[in-house]
């Protein structure tokens, strides 16, 4: 196989690999901290407003990961140097 | 935007010498010159009787929203930090909202223009503990527990600043693609489902930066406090 079919190759099962791996963990994460929140809610709905809020900046963090590895996908997928590098070169 | 391009940036209208008038600078004019506009033309019949205006309502509604998010937050007076915030809560909340409008392309779906605001925090966070602390004071907080956190503190600081801009960039921009790529492949109900969620994480996303903005700011300027009502207490304590 020559280098653009390599690198194509390459790029789209890495980013595949990238987010459907990457978005496990956030996944797992995110369903646990709203699990505890809503118990927390459902024991304290007096609390309702600083729960909410707290869960909403912790499930940001935690989604930063997974978006992360949905940025870097994207990059592989739409801007990625090394296949404008090949095309360059045979070009 | 083609289904190539990754962030509205690569979309040039008009070219002079090195600089570029791209489709975030156009559109951020837009949605600031819609801001103003909107924020003169209510705010010109104001009334404090009953019969006011749905509009003036509606502005009523988020001011005091965001002035109790800023004060629940900070335990403060929220004059100090609401144009702050709240400008960067109007602004994102109104690029995210617009992102339903067919053609427009929000500004937040570029890297610039989060990195922008990313970096407006990381100046506010220092100016606000300066302000509130005293540069000494402000920077004591980097060698507490210890001075071998000293590298970590700084790590932080700028770790949370990249955390904030790629957090909104990746998000308005994966809403965008998702829709161009429905659009490619089942263009007929979907991209407008896809539209809707759009709106709600765009929502939550203008939020969550300004609450992590008044967060940030908060956790820099909070110790202070702490430490003062500390001492008054002891001294209270020695006086009686």
């Amino acid at each position: 196989m020559d280098n653009i079919g390599l690198i194509g190759l390459a790029s789209v099962l890495a980013a595949g690999l990238t987010i459907g791996i990457g978005a496990i963990g956030p996944a797992i994460g995110e369903g646990r901290a709203v699990a505890q929140a809503l118990s927390s809610i459902a024991q304290q709905p007096d609390e309702a407003n600083t729960l909410t809020r707290t869960l909403f900046v912790g499930l940001a963090m935690i989604e930063s990961t997974a978006i992360y590895c949905f940025v870097v996908s994207m990059i592989i997928l739409f801007a990625n140097p090394f296949w404008d590098f090949v095309i360059n070169q045979g070009g | 935007m083609d289904i190539k391009d990754i962030s509205p940036d690569q979309v040039v209208y008009f070219s002079l010498g090195p600089f570029d008038l791209n489709a975030t600078i156009a559109y951020t004019w837009g949605v600031m010159a819609l801001i103003v506009l909107v924020s003169i033309i209510v705010t010109n019949r104001m009334t404090a009787s009953e019969n006011m205006s749905r509009w003036q309502n509606f502005l009523e509604i988020v001011v005091d929203f965001l002035r109790r998010q800023i004060a629940d937050i900070s335990g403060e007076k929220p004059e100090l930090y609401m144009p702050y915030i709240g400008t960067l809560f109007v602004f994102i909340a109104v690029c995210n909202l617009l992102s339903v409008v067919p053609g427009f392309l929000p500004p937040t779906a570029s890297l610039s223009t989060t990195a922008a605001l990313a970096i407006t925090v990381f100046m506010a966070v220092i100016i606000f503990g300066v302000i509130k602390r005293g540069p000494l004071g402000y920077l004591r907080q980097y060698v507490k527990p210890t001075p071998m956190m000293l590298p970590f503190n700084i790590m932080g600081e700028f770790s949370r600043t990249l955390a904030l801009a790629v957090r909104l960039f990746g998000n308005i921009m994966s809403g965008v693609k998702i829709v161009a790529i429905l659009l490619a492949i089942a263009p007929l109900v979907f991209p407008v489902l896809m539209n809707a969620l759009g709106l709600l994480t765009g929502m939550i996303q203008a939020y969550i930066f300004a609450v992590l903005a008044m967060v940030y700011i908060a956790s820099a300027t909070r110790i202070e406090r702490e430490r003062h009502e500390k001492t008054q207490t002891t001294q209270g304590d020695s006086d009686g």
